[in-house]
């Protein structure tokens, strides 16, 4: 009882195929995760890692055909999303799973008013009149720190700057208070500087509203100072998943170990880039041992043999590894030397 | 000239600096001072008056385009002469044939039915003469076969037409973007069983559709047989829009502002009506415009060949064939009706034309 009362998400054992003319590709294959009240987890991994069809399969968004979710349980607020009719799962997008989409410039409708975007949610879900609505959405660009809101709501989106969009789509989000709010690659299309400041928007209202978080990126920076857990997704296998700061301390994954080398480091001047070699792999045609085997530094014929096992760690510290165990206890030698 | 300005500044520089060292500081302070404030001054004048300038052209750039999309597609139509000409006409002949038959008959007396009784008078008379030959204001341009005024006729001629345009268009935008957005939107099996359809009835000529309409509904008023005229026109002419709206909707059914609005919770009508086909409306637009002159030639040519609209009601398709049976002896009764049906349909060629180009930004001109 306690746990389905702190836990806003449950997550066991998603799969999301894709049936293509090439074959299945296994886009999201056994994914599992809880994610607590006001809490943040990240997602990170290379493109066409799975990160957003994990989220696009919590709220039935995965496009189908091709897509299927073909298993798995995703229980929000104790009931199981994907046996929910279409119409419930509609109730749910908005309401109580708002998110928000890595484009901005994409992402709001060139043709309609900010207003009508931004009222057409709370019209939707929380039965507001028109004026209503405006005074709600006016209170939410506010929010996220649009200056001049009720003269800008009637403007059109391309008048906007990409941040701004950004900023909108956030308060759109927002605007039903949702219980979580899903974060696909946020900053990705945004300068580094207006990066900085939606992160740090999202942060604090999060913050005030107590929402919970998912965040995904495929920058480790950006999840670093935001997130509580970490997954780790690579060919749509979970690889590591941990508390942030156990995972940035100790990867037990040489996947990890080679994201966070390949992180630049401003203070090392002249240091050469490093990069995880050879491309990421082919999801219709993956091998039959560790997808990540023939990139691996430290793979032996076993790697390319064997799917690895999933490890635990720690307490809440799992690896994809077959020498989980002793990349983990490198990292952790490693972290005491430092 | 050019070669020369920019050695200047630098000279005195050089010059300022070496004299300095050389002792002479006195001299140098007068001279360099005076030509540095000669040389430097008009480039720097040059340089702001341009910043100025750029800056109030984009100023007006964004303050016009700025608002809406719409108003800056209106800009660069109004650049367009021909198209500026095109609507101008179509805007003309639109108000001339609604309020023209009324004003006509207040003026001149004149009805597009009126037939003079006396049957022993030679009936049709050129532009602007009376039945004694001389000048007269009643007939601008003459008369009918009957004796019927034939401006009258004309303007008469173009509500059918305008309206038989009109109509088949306002069909083919509830219809043909409806149907469109459904079935691009849905996809998969839906589509392909709506665009079937679609094909079968693109498959009958609409000529043999309005031949077997007519059949069907024999004994008809004029008026009960220009109503089937519309049906059968309008029930053609959504289709090429089903298309292309489906077309539309297929790629922008993909982008991420679909994505976002399903994220919302917003159902599937309101995406595909409220948030997908507003996006369709510059192609549907110039498309709409591209269909009221084929409709209107199309309506001209079911009327040339007599299955048209009946007299006494005219359209300008009727009038266009009664003037062909008298083109040797009466050439008005050709001419007026023919020249105005032409000029419309170039205007509103024209017209479409230069929506496109407003609509479209990638073939906009700068």
């Amino acid at each position: 009882m306690t746990t389905s009362n702190d836990n806003v998400l449950e997550v066991r054992d998603l799969r999301t195929y894709f049936h293509t003319e090439d074959g299945t590709v296994k886009a999201v294959d056994g994914i599992s995760f809880d994610l607590k009240r006001g809490e943040t987890l990240g997602i990170v991994g290379e493109s066409g890692s799975g990160k957003s069809v994990t989220n696009l399969s919590i709220i039935r968004l995965v496009p189908s055909p091709p897509g299927q979710i073909v298993s798995g349980e995703v229980k929000f607020g104790g009931q199981d999303v994907l046996k929910l009719s279409e119409a419930e799962v509609r109730r749910i997008r908005g309401r109580r799973i708002a998110m928000v989409f890595q484009d901005p410039m994409s992402s709001l409708n060139p043709f309609m008013k900010i207003s009508r975007q931004l009222m057409e949610t709370t019209q939707l879900h929380l039965g507001h009149t028109k004026a209503q609505a405006r005074e709600h959405a006016i209170k939410m660009l506010d929010m996220v720190g649009i200056p001049e809101a009720r003269e800008r709501l009637d403007s059109y989106p391309h008048e906007f700057s990409g941040g701004m969009r950004q900023r909108v789509m956030i308060a759109m989000a927002l605007s039903c208070e949702p219980e979580l709010l899903i974060a696909d690659e946020p900053t990705t299309a945004l300068d580094v500087t207006i990066q900085a400041q939606i992160l740090e928007l999202i942060k604090t209202l999060k913050r005030v509203t107590g929402t919970s978080v998912i965040l995904i990126s495929h920058d480790l920076g950006v999840v670093a100072g935001m997130t509580d857990q970490l997954i780790v997704m690579y060919a749509g296998k979970v690889f590591e998943q941990a508390p942030t700061r156990d995972l940035f301390a100790n990867p037990g994954n040489p996947y990890t170990r080679g994201l966070l080398r390949s992180v630049p480091d401003p203070t090392d001047e002249q240091g050469k880039l490093y990069q995880i070699p050879g491309q990421p792999p082919d999801v219709a045609h993956l091998p039959p041992g560790c997808p990540f085997a023939p990139r691996c530094e430290r793979a032996e014929e076993i790697c390319h043999r064997d799917f690895p096992p999933f490890v635990q760690l720690a307490a809440q510290h799992f690896s994809l590894c077959h020498f989980a165990n002793e990349v983990y206890a490198e990292s952790q030698a490693e972290s005491k030397r430092a | 000239m050019n070669h020369d300005e920019p050695k200047v500044p630098t000279e005195p520089n050089e010059s300022e600096s070496s004299q300095a060292a050389l002792g002479a500081p006195m001299s140098a302070s007068v001279v360099a001072p005076l030509t540095d404030a000669a040389i430097h001054t008009p480039p720097e004048v040059a340089v702001a008056e341009g910043d100025v300038r750029r800056v109030r052209e984009e100023e007006v750039e964004t303050y016009v385009g700025g608002r809406s999309l719409w108003r800056s597609a209106w800009r660069r139509l109004l650049k367009n002469k021909l198209a500026v000409f095109g609507l101008l006409v179509v805007a003309i002949v639109t108000i001339s044939s609604l309020v023209g038959p009324s004003l006509l008959k207040r003026t001149t007396g004149m009805t597009p039915d009126y037939i003079p009784g006396d049957a022993a008078l030679i009936k049709s008379f050129p532009p602007f003469q009376a039945p004694d030959g001389s000048f007269s204001w009643t007939h601008p341009m003459g008369t009918d076969r009957q004796g019927r005024d034939l401006l009258a006729r004309v303007l008469q001629g173009g509500q059918i037409s305008l309206m038989v345009g009109f109509i088949a268009t306002l069909m083919s935008l509830l219809i043909g973007v409806s149907y469109g957005a459904v079935a691009g939107y849905l996809g998969g099996r839906v589509d392909n069983l709506m665009m079937r359809l679609v094909d079968v009835l693109y498959a009958i000529p609409y000529i043999i559709l309005v031949i077997v309409l007519l059949a069907m509904f024999k004994d008809q008023t004029p008026r009960g047989q220009l109503i089937l005229l519309f049906v059968a026109l309008g029930s053609v002419s959504w289709l090429t829009m089903a298309r292309i709206v489906r077309g539309q909707v297929l790629s922008l059914k993909n982008q991420e502002f679909v994505l976002a609005a399903r994220a919302v919770g917003v159902s599937t009508p309101r995406i595909i009506f409220r948030h997908i086909v507003p996006n369709t409306l510059g192609p549907v637009i110039v498309y709409a415009t591209l269909t009221i002159p084929s409709v209107m030639l199309a309506e001209a040519f079911l009327s040339f060949l007599g299955f048209g609209v009946q007299p006494p009601l005219a359209s300008w398709g009727s009038l266009v064939t009664d003037g062909i049976q008298n083109i040797g002896i009466f050439p008005w009764q050709l001419i007026f009706p023919g020249v105005t049906m032409a000029l419309t349909l170039f205007s509103l060629n024209f017209l479409s034309d230069g929506l496109r180009d407003a609509l479209d930004p990638r073939t906009r001109k700068f």
